[in-house]
């Protein structure tokens, strides 16, 4: 639990337009240890997002490095950067594949489609109770099966970091719960290092292991609070009965709406500049 | 599941209420199929007996019966189908090589942002051009042959259908292409995996439109450079209309197989095939055959009006 996998420095990202530049994350620099799992929350629209598309490598920062330092008991293979697994804010599935066609297309794209992964996706799909569904079409599915389906789609890549970005938003409050703590397992279970972006305060604490907040655009790190509940056990749904919960949700609370009443301006220079 | 499929209901029970659905299902088809052919009917009996009764005159308007006779002696003499056969030939490579074309500029516009913008007036441009006021210059260019049909048809058809194609590229959702990078594609994996299965919707259309268009593109090259074909029949048909009123009919049949158009039918998928898709890619040229039939009237006619003006 002691190495970090992930190393963000400094990190500066701006969107530009005709009509000039949006800053949308000032000099942001944490790190994440194997195994943890990392809540982010902040006020919408501060770049929760375009963070975690730049440590996906989606987009390259302004500024500012992303590491990955190797980690040291896996000598094997000295990859320079770990397999991120990227889970976005709706399921996107193919209306034109079945689900397990859907699970399997980045084995497709990653020309990884050999037996023992095909095996790995079967095993996932029985797992997680969609085997009996793995002929169907996703229209098929409800809110909750079709999001487990994109989450073993990103699943049986086998990454070693696991972006979520808000992956429960579009889902309703019963099926949010149960998903959410569905998915807490897994990744608990399969011991996947884990950044969630969230903008449910409650979901943050009972998942995380450390919750980063961020202030409003540009974002920075507001603060970074560590969380740990006195509950045994990994349920999500138990941690919100912790003693600790109320605290750390007043806390967050504070953070979050500090933000919100003190509105600062969108700072958007102008193009002439 | 909200979607029932008749294939899904369990067998022996009496009639349930998904079958007594279907069933209304099956009436409806069949009434509007009916209906169709009803209105078509009447159409003609219209016609005929005005011919009959000499409230039109036969001479100009012909009626049912002398196209009918017509038609029969131009089966017999393979006048038929030596000209719709040439016509349909001309048409259906027209269509393909800008189903190919169309196709493979979309996707290159679609690869490069750049090259879409820097090309996008000159597409709007040449897609604007009076095309059948181009075929005189394929003759000059290319001569008389079939190679020149072919170009006129591929002319009015390809310029719309790069546009559209590109269009429906471009509305693919954004995120889906996103997906595909998350999940380590590159950007033929989005192409191959998002925009093209996603797209097959508005290919499908465009099919549709390009070949009305490419016949109408086949007739124009007819009309001025060809000894064969449907528009060759219509054009010879009317500059000899004043020495023989016999060849009025001649165009008649054209004009009326125009009317029937057997692949309404084709529209709906009969339920034994599994799929939409497989259907459509077995079932399409078929109904070329049909959908070949289905423009002519509209040059039909004002190619007559010279005709009856003196």
């Amino acid at each position: 639990m002691t190495n970090p996998i992930l190393e963000l420095n400094d990190i500066c990202y701006s969107y530009h337009s005709p009509k000039g530049e949006t800053d949308a994350l000032s000099h942001i620099s944490f790190q994440i240890k194997k195994g943890e799992f990392l809540a982010i929350v902040g006020p919408s629209g501060c770049g929760k997002s375009t963070l975690l598309s730049i440590i996906a490598g989606l987009i390259p920062p302004e500024s500012g490095e992303i590491h990955f330092p190797s980690p040291e008991e896996k000598g094997v293979e000295k990859q320079c950067c770990p397999r991120i697994g990227y889970m976005l804010q709706h399921d996107h599935l193919f209306e034109w594949r079945t689900i397990y066609r859907n699970v399997i297309l980045g084995l497709e794209i990653n020309h990884q489609l050999t037996p023992e992964k095909k095996e790995r996706a079967m095993e996932l799909l029985k797992d997680y109770g969609l085997y009996k569904f793995k002929d169907k079409k996703p229209g098929e599915l409800s809110g909750g099966m079709k999001q487990r389906a994109a989450l073993i789609r990103t699943l049986v890549l086998d990454p070693d970091i696991l972006l979520l970005d808000e992956p429960f938003s579009a889902l309703d409050y019963q099926t949010r719960l149960s998903v959410s703590s569905d998915i807490c397992n897994i990744i608990r279970s399969t011991k996947k290092t884990a950044v969630l972006v969230t903008h449910d305060l409650s979901e943050a604490i009972s998942l995380a292991d450390r919750i980063l907040v961020l202030s409003k655009r540009p974002a920075c790190i507001k603060c970074d609070i560590p969380i740990h509940l006195t509950i045994s056990g990994n349920s999500p749904l138990a941690s919100r009965n912790a003693p600790e919960y109320q605290g750390y949700f007043n806390q967050l609370w504070k953070e979050i709406s500090n933000e919100n009443y003190m509105q600062l301006p969108q700072i958007t220079r102008p193009a002439s500049e | 599941m909200k979607t029932i499929c008749s294939s899904h209901r369990s067998p022996g029970r009496p009639l349930s209420n998904q079958e007594k659905y279907e069933y209304r299902q099956l009436r409806h088809h069949r009434l509007v199929i009916a209906a169709r052919f009803l209105i078509f009917a009447f159409f003609l009996a219209i016609w005929e007996f005005s011919a009959y009764m000499g409230y039109i005159d036969a001479f100009f308007f012909s009626s049912p019966s002398r196209v009918a006779l017509c038609f029969f002696d131009m089966v017999k003499d393979g006048t038929f189908f030596t000209n719709t056969g040439i016509t349909l030939l001309e048409t259906v490579v027209s269509f393909f090589l800008v189903l190919v074309i169309g196709m493979l500029s979309a996707t290159l516009l679609w690869y490069s942002a750049k090259c879409s913008e820097i090309l996008e007036p000159y597409l709007v441009v040449l897609n604007s051009l009076p095309k059948s006021a181009l075929a005189p210059l394929f003759i000059v260019w290319l001569g008389t042959g079939i190679n020149t049909i072919i170009v006129a048809g591929i002319s009015v058809a390809i310029f719309g259908s790069i546009i559209n194609l590109y269009t429906g590229f471009r509305q693919v959702d954004e995120e889906k292409i996103k997906l595909i990078y998350t999940l380590g594609g590159n950007k033929r994996n989005a192409f191959l995996k998002v925009v093209l299965p996603g797209s097959i919707p508005t290919i499908l259309s465009n099919m549709k439109v390009n070949i009305g268009l490419a016949l109408v593109g086949v007739i124009i090259g007819e009309f001025l450079a060809a000894r064969r074909g449907l528009g060759y029949l219509i054009i010879y048909g009317s500059q000899v209309f004043q020495l023989n009123m016999k060849m009025t009919e001649r165009n008649i049949p054209s004009a009326f197989i125009v009317l029937i158009r057997p692949h309404l039918f084709l529209n709906q998928k009969p339920a034994i095939f599994p799929c939409r898709s497989a259907y459509y890619i077995l079932f399409y040229p078929l109904s070329l055959i049909p959908g070949f039939f289905c423009t002519p009237g509209k040059d039909l006619f004002p190619s007559l009006l010279p005709a009856l003006s003196p």
